[in-house]
């Protein structure tokens, strides 16, 4: 009985400590001690669970010590290596790590679906339709998810190149669907929630399935609006089976998660222009290349000592960073030269597009993994107004998320999308490996506009070289 | 009796439910877009209470099949909870405004 009101009291502190702790996580300045707090709220979770050993059903009791020994030394194993690999994993490859970590829950909640329907009828406590039919649903969407984020991961982690696209695959999917969710109304309806083994197992199978055949068409550029829908489901999931297994904690963590989740696909999917049903089953860039106007211009490079020299001169600098400056390692190079240009009395800001990087949110990560202050790192909408009055705006390794035919060129894929107007600075510099596209394929106008000049070269190697013009100049006039 | 009980349990679920959904939904509403990474990531740890269930359901096993598959839920659901906290703590303790010198470096 006191094991019970512990257990009661521990899900309650836990459920407070995970609310309050996401509300500090909204700001930045508590956001440290918002993760903190919800961590107790974890570790409590967590011991306290152990307390259910008291409580076990009557049939459970001979295989209690196994059934206890296979929990703990699933836990050790998997803290451990979450531990380990949370410590290690790099900034850029943040995103998939997410995912990844995401997919595990869902895979937890399909998990726990499947002990539910593959345990052994026992008399008298029977459940009612709407307690399987939660158990399936719930089931369903964490096997969905657990697949489609470890081909997300994949994707991102660069282990799947290929994008799966094909005629009729839309039809493909939706069979599957179908079948699945025959399967689920079976297991519920027909089977009054214990169906032969095999035909779970078929379930689960079939729902892993399609995740993966949901997730395999999708573009690598859309994969941030799908890693956060998953997140959501997850979250779903965890709330549908904490209602199966009575269990108000996860019940209401999980639907926060799943609200918190549901809303912030929909601004990321907002901020590229697109619906969410769109990432989903368009193919998006499967007609790209075919229909593109002549783009008038040349391409005119700069050298970068040169281009240091200048923004060294300017009132105000903006920066526009993009994926392509963390793959080259160049964020701290660049928080340097940002010092010195503010050192010379130059007003410096960062533009962050909503989905520079790999995920809303990454590009301020790794901004701030180089130390760059948050203070000076603007949203679109706060900045876009003011690149008019900037001398100098630079790019880095962003490409799509600056491109002007997303203004102007309605037959251009990333059309309507809406973007930083980096163009209408007096001068632009785009640093740039080479003349290739982004990652949407789209040719980029604005490389060839009459006020852009392209630093060409790796962009730790423009920075180091900005820098030194910078300082040499500096060095010999003081 | 059995049934009655279960009646209301599924009303408590629901207003349990649509709470919790509107407190998801004002608290990232409010976030600035900055925190949206990390907030993923805090959010997707706070799922990761998922293996409390997964504890629960293990220790309830009555066959070896669902002992495997427990198994399997108690690792990953601990594995979404650990790795989550880890990840999401490492790029929150990352965010530092221009007027306070960055601490400890």
């Amino acid at each position: 009985m006191n094991a019970q009101l512990l257990i009661e009291v521990s899900a309650l502190a836990a459920s407070f400590l995970f609310i309050y702790g996401l509300k500090r996580m909204s700001s930045p300045v508590t956001a440290r001690s918002g993760i903190v707090v919800a961590g107790y709220g974890m570790l409590v979770a967590v011991l306290a669970s152990f307390l259910y050993t008291f409580g076990v059903a009557e049939a459970a009791k001979p295989h209690l010590t196994t059934n206890a020994i296979v929990a703990i030394s699933a836990l050790l194993i998997g803290v451990g290596w979450a531990w380990w690999s949370g410590k290690k994993v790099e900034m850029t490859a943040m995103p998939q790590m997410v995912a990844l970590y995401n997919g595990m829950g869902g895979g937890s909640a399909a998990a726990i679906a499947a002990m539910v329907l593959l345990a052994t009828p026992t008399e008298g406590a029977s459940h009612g339709s709407l307690h399987y039919l939660v158990t399936v649903f719930g089931g369903l969407i964490g096997a969905v998810s657990l697949s489609g984020s470890l081909i997300a991961w994949a994707k991102l982690d660069g282990r799947i190149n290929k994008t799966l696209r094909m005629t009729g695959i839309q039809a493909i999917n939706g069979t599957i669907m179908l079948a699945t969710i025959a399967l689920g109304l079976y297991i519920v309806f027909g089977a009054g929630g214990h169906a032969p083994a095999s035909v779970t197992v078929a379930f689960f199978a079939l729902a892993l399935i399609f995740g993966v055949m949901m997730t395999m068409p999708i573009g690598g550029a859309d994969m941030p609006v799908v890693i956060s829908l998953y997140n959501a489901f997850t979250g779903l999931a965890v709330g549908l089976e904490g209602y199966v297994l009575n269990n108000p904690a996860l019940m209401i963590a999980g639907m926060v998660v799943g609200s918190a989740g549901t809303l912030l696909t929909l601004l990321m999917a907002k901020a590229m222009n697109r619906s969410v049903s769109n990432v989903i089953f368009s193919n998006f860039g499967a007609s790209g290349d075919e229909q593109q106007g002549e783009i008038k211009g040349s391409m005119k490079p700069v050298d970068a000592g040169d281009a240091g020299i200048q923004m060294r001169y300017a009132s105000k600098v903006i920066i526009a960073p993009g994926y392509g400056l963390a793959v080259a390692q160049a964020q701290h190079k660049l928080y340097e030269f940002v010092k010195l240009l503010q050192a010379a009395g130059v007003e410096v800001k960062f533009a962050i597009h909503p989905v520079a990087g790999r995920m809303p949110g990454h590009m301020n990560v790794l901004l701030a993994e180089a130390g760059v202050p948050y203070d000076i790192i603007y949203d679109m909408e706060d900045i876009n107004g003011e690149f008019k009055e900037a001398d100098f705006a630079i790019v880095i390794g962003a490409n799509d998320t600056v491109n002007p035919a997303a203004r102007t060129n309605k037959s251009s894929p990333i059309y309507g999308m809406p973007i930083l107007n980096v163009d209408q600075a007096k001068q632009v510099f785009v640093v740039k490996r080479g003349q290739g596209k982004g990652y949407s394929g789209v040719e980029n106008e604005l490389f060839f506009a009459d006020n852009t000049n392209l630093v060409y070269g790796d962009a730790q190697k423009v920075m180091v070289a900005m820098i030194q013009a910078v300082k040499s100049l500096d060095g010999g006039g003081h | 009796m059995e049934h009655a009980g279960t009646v209301l349990t599924g009303f408590v679920a629901l207003y349990i439910f649509m709470l919790a959904a509107f407190t998801g939904y004002e608290i990232i509403g409010r976030v600035p877009s900055i925190l949206h990474t990390p907030l993923m990531s805090g959010s997707n740890f706070v799922h990761g209470i998922v293996v409390v269930g997964a504890i629960y359901a293990t220790l309830n096993a009555t066959s070896v099949l669902e002992q495997a598959i427990g198994f399997f839920g108690v690792l990953l659901g601990a594995g979404n909870a650990a790795g989550g906290y880890v990840v999401t703590e490492r790029m929150l303790e990352m965010f530092k405004s221009s007027d306070k010198k960055p601490a400890g470096k």
